[in-house]
């Protein structure tokens, strides 16, 4: 087994890693607590590339692999998981439908504006009653003459809402046993983008509720083979749990990073906390999970770049990390103590964002059913 | 105009620095980086570049270490180097700075650069002072901790910082500038860069392909010698003055300022 990054992985995470210290540490806390979207930081973030990360290059995509992208993903969430879900929402879910299921033409109309950061994408899948039951899509999307007519809601949305969001992938209902995923630009009449919700944490995110009254698309904004909604969004998820675990693993990285410095410059009864047993322990078991998870997460991105089967290596990774920031970050705040709980040290932040890793595209319940199922239950 | 930049490779910032009792030499067993002062200097070349002033041809990294320092130089070029150039040979280990700059020195001669800039130190050894003894050996001007750099008409104006204030110099090109990290904040490399990194020429060069005598170089051919190694004294507590009664407190600290002749 080859446990070595190459050398552009190295280094891409190397100035992810410079770049969320520099430019994105200093300014999360502000934007938490003001719930301002970083437009400024997307900008830069796509001026070096990191918002196509793995989209070719043709499109001013990376034409880096799965592994490089996670990386990334990553490192900003070892800072900020409000920057970190922006950048891999836009590419797991907004980007990566168009790419995989789209023709030339909407390839060459969207792929270009969105790999740049230009613009973001959002991937419109979760209903008021289809979350983990997404294939209960209530949406509907009607054929009139050359123009699909769609009605419904979807919620939880992340990217939809900004002044730069450019479109939404919707699953709607296209037929009794059908599914289908269309593409619907921002500002087209009868769509709306709802306020965005009031969230226990990734405040400077976008996300919001969207609803769809006659809305009308040309017959040529759907994606893929009409009816294929399902097994599609079925992929997008796939992969996407590779991006997600990779967040709980940047989180769960960030939070020790933060009880180790705190622990090793605290002292109490005339002696770094560091020093004392039960801080240790709990150091050592988080340090020992999260490299746990990092090497399962690797793994999962690294078996999709092989073009292997990855479904359950990637749900098994996203369980796990969900898990793991929740719990590194709980350690995180109880070794900060007091301090843990005001919003002076970026733990109660992290604290805060850990929560919806365990929930967000898939539960935990839903990964221990896709994983149960692969292991022939 | 033909720019060289020095670059090394260094630990890591985030690796806790250990020096190897045995060896007396620091441990570079963990991962290393690009030395970030070094980074100023390719983004300095840059941005004579990218001024229009004078027209840069080319802009070489060059540095010498193990196999490893290639990242190094793979980093450089993503930041914006044409072309590098690694010296990398077993007779090179252990050279102190002397023998490190007369090494680096001949690897330039061979370059015949107008201009050769390095960051002010590195983060390992910190010497601050490889700049001056390549070039002695290239026979050029040397200016070190350049904060601010002009260039026209084959000189430089630069700024540096001294002690108090700035000395404003001109130097005729060719020149060695070290330059401080306040003269400029290096940009990321684009994921564009990177991925094309590998694409640009890298040399390697063995001590004799560029004219190194043995002697001069590696453990034998160093000057200095490092008898032993000390941890610095640890610095002694402060004293605290707890504030029971405020009038108290500040006639206190009044005292023990004046102790000390500091008001």
């Amino acid at each position: 087994m080859d446990f070595e990054l190459s050398d552009e992985q190295r280094l891409l995470r190397d100035t992810v890693r410079e770049f969320a210290a520099g430019e994105v540490a200093p300014v999360a806390a502000d934007l938490d607590a003001s719930k301002r979207f970083p437009y400024e930081l997307v900008e830069k973030m796509g001026g070096l590339g990191l918002m196509g990360i793995p989209f070719p290059a043709e499109y001013g995509g990376g034409g880096a692999d799965t592994l490089s992208y996670a990386l990334a993903v990553e490192e900003l969430a070892r800072v900020d998981s409000s920057v970190a879900i922006t950048m891999a929402a836009h590419t797991s879910l907004g980007t990566m439908p168009i790419h995989l299921f789209g023709d030339d033409e909407q390839r060459d109309e969207w792929l270009p504006q969105l790999c740049s950061g230009r613009r973001l994408a959002a991937f419109g899948l979760t209903e008021p009653e289809a979350g983990s039951d997404a294939g209960n899509t209530r949406t509907r999307a009607a054929l009139d003459g050359e123009e699909w007519v769609i009605d419904g809601a979807k919620q939880f949305i992340t990217n939809s809402g900004t002044d730069i969001s450019a479109c939404v992938t919707v699953t709607a209902r296209t037929g009794e046993d059908e599914i289908s995923n269309l593409i619907v630009p921002n500002g087209t009449p009868g769509y709306e983008v709802g306020e965005p919700y009031r969230k226990m944490g990734w405040n400077a995110s976008d996300t919001r509720p969207l609803s769809f009254d006659g809305c009308r698309v040309p017959a040529a904004n759907l994606l893929g083979p009409r009816g294929q909604g399902f097994k599609q969004f079925l992929q997008i998820l796939d992969g996407g749990r590779i991006g997600v675990a990779a967040m709980g693993l940047g989180l769960a990285q960030g939070a020790l990073d933060e009880a180790l410095a705190y622990a090793r410059e605290r002292r109490a009864f005339g002696r770094p906390i560091s020093k004392f047993q039960t801080i240790q322990a709990k150091i050592a078991d988080i340090a020992t999970e999260i490299e746990a998870a990092r090497l399962l997460t690797y793994r999962a991105a690294t078996l999709k770049d092989r073009g292997e089967p990855f479904t359950l290596t990637a749900a098994q990774a996203k369980l796990k990390t969900g898990r793991l920031a929740v719990r590194a970050a709980e350690e995180a705040v109880q070794i900060h103590g007091g301090y843990g709980y005001i919003e002076e040290y970026p733990v109660c932040r992290f604290y805060r964002d850990a929560k919806i890793l365990t929930i967000g595209e898939g539960t935990d319940e839903v990964q221990q059913m896709v994983i149960a199922r692969a292991l022939g239950c | 105009m033909k720019i060289c930049c020095l670059v090394k490779e260094v630990p890591d910032a985030a690796v806790q620095k250990r020096i190897d009792p045995e060896t007396k030499r620091l441990d570079r067993s963990g991962e290393n980086t690009l030395n970030q002062f070094d980074t100023h200097g390719i983004e300095a070349a840059m941005q004579i570049r990218e001024g229009g002033v004078v027209d840069v041809e080319e802009i070489v990294a060059v540095t010498m270490g193990p196999g490893s320092a290639q990242r190094a130089l793979h980093k450089a070029v993503a930041l914006g180097a044409d072309r590098s150039v690694h010296l990398s040979d077993d007779v090179l280990a252990g050279s102190d700075v002397c023998a490190t700059g007369y090494a680096l020195a001949k690897v330039l001669e061979g370059e015949s650069p107008d201009l050769v800039l390095l960051g002010q130190q590195s983060d390992d050894g910190e010497c601050y002072t490889i700049g001056a003894v390549v070039a002695d050996h290239l026979r050029m001007p040397s200016l070190t901790q350049v904060i601010k750099m002009d260039v026209a008409d084959g000189k430089l104006t630069c700024e540096r910082q001294a002690e108090y204030g700035y000395d404003t110099v001109e130097v005729r090109l060719p020149a060695v500038i070290s330059v401080g990290d306040a003269i400029n904040e290096p940009r990321y490399p684009s994921l564009k860069a990177i991925m094309g990194a590998k694409k640009k020429p890298l040399d390697t060069k063995a001590a004799g392909e560029v004219g190194i005598e043995s002697g001069k170089v590696g453990e034998a051919g160093s000057r200095t010698q490092v008898l032993a190694i000390n941890p610095p004294p640890e610095k002694e507590p402060g004293e605290i003055i707890e504030d029971e009664d405020t009038n108290e407190t500040v006639e206190k600290i009044v005292a023990w300022l004046e102790e000390r002749k500091l008001i």
